[in-house]
């Protein structure tokens, strides 16, 4: 009897070794920048799926709304890869332009805002088709892309040329240019879609806009014991599925901040790996994971807790980190 | 805003190679980028700048003509300038409430004794290299250095200043050695001969020493102690491996924008000064933006504040230092490896406020009194 089930077993094994499907299993991917390949780690258990290989200098990468497909920016291969999250291949590549970084996706999904650091420009496609429906031209070395809540706004960041650029979605024109600090990373709006919230990496502070006004209404600092300033460098931004806290990791301090959405206060500086730079949260919001570039580790954050509850080896310099949803 | 590019075409040395083009274009690349990055920026935001590029010839009056530009109400000044000319534009009367770029002398009286208030450097001086390179060689415990060099001044100050490092990390200088065969013609074939000979003699009778430190500011034979040295020994200084503001081998912290923008409007791979002036013009640039204002005392005010945070693909904020105007910068270590050896200051050099101030002159040893 233990012998037909275990043979039943093994059959069931190599069946699905033949044809893989991780379509049930909830999945991290960390995007690692030197290896040129994507961990996938099973979320409950933390345990390795699959190492993807994908095109050289995989960045930024983003789960579609659906959870079929992963986008992944490569960089140095000027291509994004697309992963079918199914079976853990890459499928298809999307002609994203020169050197993709970070990118964007509409609400639905069916829009990817591309922003090409070499040419100044954001790039508005189609994802099914791979079309480009438009290119807006805005400053120097564009870099974040966010999108707001109801889809309406898409904003870019300007590294060299320290702007938060907004483009209408209806129009793909600009409509306002924020100057923000020292080279602006990641722009999020908060999921009530009432503020937008801009990172500057070198300035070492946040900028809270007010998207009515499309004007800075306050800015967020950093400030640890013992740490230079120097060192409080915030670079991604992910919000609580309520919207009430704000995770940021802050580079070379080796620190996660936790902010207060309501009152822009720092909570918590949570210790991690060396040079945190992106997390995301997990799909039902009880941890955030973020990814150390020099340990080459993602740390797992609880977020009712605020502590460091773990962290897992990934590939050499882990950047981004993306989640499947949950299931619909 | 309105900005001038004021140089003059000294006679520069010629590479040591006979294979490698001498540059004639150095910096006013870097300058006519940032006008272009900065008029993007500008379209934004409701600001416009222009250039006048003013490079005189060799024999040509730089003093008559920043009058000329000065009288025209010019105030924003990049200085592509030997010290002595420096100075005889930044004493103008006229020139009192100019704000001068210093993106080419290395000089450290210019940072000491000849400070002047309205002169900001952006090229780092001689005492930054120095201890760039210094705090790396203690980092690899090589503390023991056999300097050879030429004796021009920009040696002499080099010289000096790799002393003073040595005095405040732990390193010793074993011996300073002037070499003097005289450069004579680049190309010679067969030529590599005579120097694979001669190299090994000049070097065999150093006290004990870890690192061959090279200091040859006419660039006329430091790259032939490489490989060639009695001893087996690396080579540092301004040759084998730099400190330097820019490299070609720098890729970190978005420094390919930098890489690949020069070559578009240059043909050429960016140099440290095309790097000095455009961050010297982003300076300017970047205040004038961020301040909201184009008066030359508003924009002083905004540089010199703790507002004023520069990137400049270094991964930090750059500021300038208010005692003597020397802009905070992470210095590079490369210069002839194809990808950077490293980036100063060190870990474990430490400072109370701010890290970088462990490379060059710190406020307790300033010598500059702004008049």
């Amino acid at each position: 009897m233990t012998r037909i089930a275990l043979a039943a077993i093994s059959a069931a094994a190599l069946l699905a070794f033949a044809t893989p499907s991780f379509a049930a299993t909830p999945m991290i991917f960390v995007s690692n920048e030197k290896d040129n390949t994507i961990t996938v780690l099973n979320a409950d258990t933390l345990e390795q799926i699959k190492t993807v290989k994908v095109a050289r200098r995989p960045r930024g990468i983003v789960v579609s709304p659906d959870g079929k497909e992963l986008f992944v920016a490569a960089g140095d291969g000027d291509i994004m890869d697309v992963v079918d999250i199914g079976t853990l291949e890459v499928t298809r590549q999307l002609e994203s332009g020169p050197d993709p970084e970070l990118m964007a996706l509409s609400p639905k999904g069916e829009i990817i805002y591309i922003a090409n650091e070499d040419d100044s420009l954001v790039t508005i496609m189609d994802v099914k088709s791979g079309d480009i429906l438009a290119e807006v031209p805005v400053g120097v070395e564009p870099e974040g892309m966010g999108v707001s809540p109801d889809g309406k706004f898409t904003v870019a960041t300007s590294e060299s040329t320290s702007m938060a650029h907004v483009i209408d979605t209806a129009s793909n024109k600009l409509i306002a240019n924020v100057l923000v600090d020292s080279r602006p990373r990641e722009a999020k709006f908060t999921p009530d879609g009432k503020e937008l919230w801009v990172s500057s990496e070198v300035g070492g502070t946040i900028s809270v806009i007010d998207p009515k006004t499309w004007k800075v209404t306050q800015k967020i600092s950093f400030e640890v014991p013992g740490v230079r300033p120097e060192q409080l460098q915030p670079v991604g931004m992910d919000f609580t599925k309520d919207g009430k806290l704000v995770f940021v990791p802050l580079g070379p301090s080796n620190r996660v901040a936790v902010i207060d959405v309501a009152s822009k206060e720092v909570k918590e500086y949570i210790l991690v790996g060396q040079r945190p730079w992106h997390g995301e949260m997990s799909a039902d919001g009880k941890k955030f994971y973020v990814a150390n570039g020099l340990t080459n580790d993602l740390t797992v954050i609880d977020v009712e807790s605020l502590k460091a509850e773990k962290s897992v080896p990934v590939g050499r310099l882990p950047w981004g980190v993306a989640v499947t949803p949950l299931p619909q | 805003m309105r900005l001038v590019y004021l140089g003059k075409e000294y006679e520069e040395p010629l590479p040591l190679s006979y294979a490698e083009k001498p540059i004639t274009d150095k910096g006013i690349q870097g300058a006519r980028l940032m006008l272009k990055e900065a008029n993007q920026a500008g379209n934004f935001v409701g600001h416009s700048f222009e250039l006048e590029e003013a490079i005189l010839p060799l024999d040509g009056d730089v003093v008559a003509k920043a009058k000329e530009l000065l009288a025209k109400g010019e105030r924003f000044i990049i200085a592509d300038l030997e010290p002595a000319d420096l100075l005889a534009v930044a004493d103008l009367p006229e020139a009192k409430d100019a704000l001068i770029m210093n993106i080419r002398s290395s000089a450290t009286s210019l940072r000491q004794e000849q400070c002047r208030v309205n002169v900001f450097h952006i090229i780092p001086d001689y005492a930054m290299r120095a201890d760039a390179i210094a705090q790396y060689l203690i980092w690899k415990k090589w503390p023991r250095w056999f300097v050879i060099r030429r004796d021009s001044p920009q040696d002499q100050d080099f010289l000096a200043q790799v002393k003073r490092s040595a005095g405040r990390f732990g390193g010793k200088v074993v011996e300073d050695k002037v070499y003097d065969l005289p450069p004579g013609a680049r190309n010679l074939d067969s030529g590599h001969q005579q120097i694979q000979a001669q190299i090994p003699m000049v070097t065999e009778a150093a006290p004990d020493h870890d690192v061959v430190w090279v200091i040859n500011s006419d660039d006329d034979f430091g790259d032939y102690l490489l490989y060639r040295t009695y001893l087996p020994r690396p080579v540092v200084g301004t040759q084998g491996m730099q400190a330097i503001a820019w490299d070609k081998s720098y890729t970190e912290s978005g420094a390919m924008h930098f890489q690949n923008a020069i070559p578009r409007i240059a043909k050429r791979q960016p140099v440290e000064r095309d790097y000095t002036a455009w961050l010297g013009f982003r300076a300017l640039a970047d205040s004038a933006m961020k301040s909201g204002t184009t008066t030359p005392q508003e924009v002083r005010a905004y540089m010199l504040s703790d507002q004023f945070k520069l990137e400049g693909f270094k991964g930090q904020a750059m500021s300038f230092r208010t005692w003597d105007h020397q802009m905070r910068q992470p210095i590079v270590l490369g210069g002839g490896t194809r990808v950077p050896v490293s980036t100063s200051p060190q870990e474990g050099f430490l400072h109370p406020t701010n890290v970088t101030d462990t490379l060059g002159f710190d406020q307790p040893e300033t010598k500059c009194k702004f008049k």
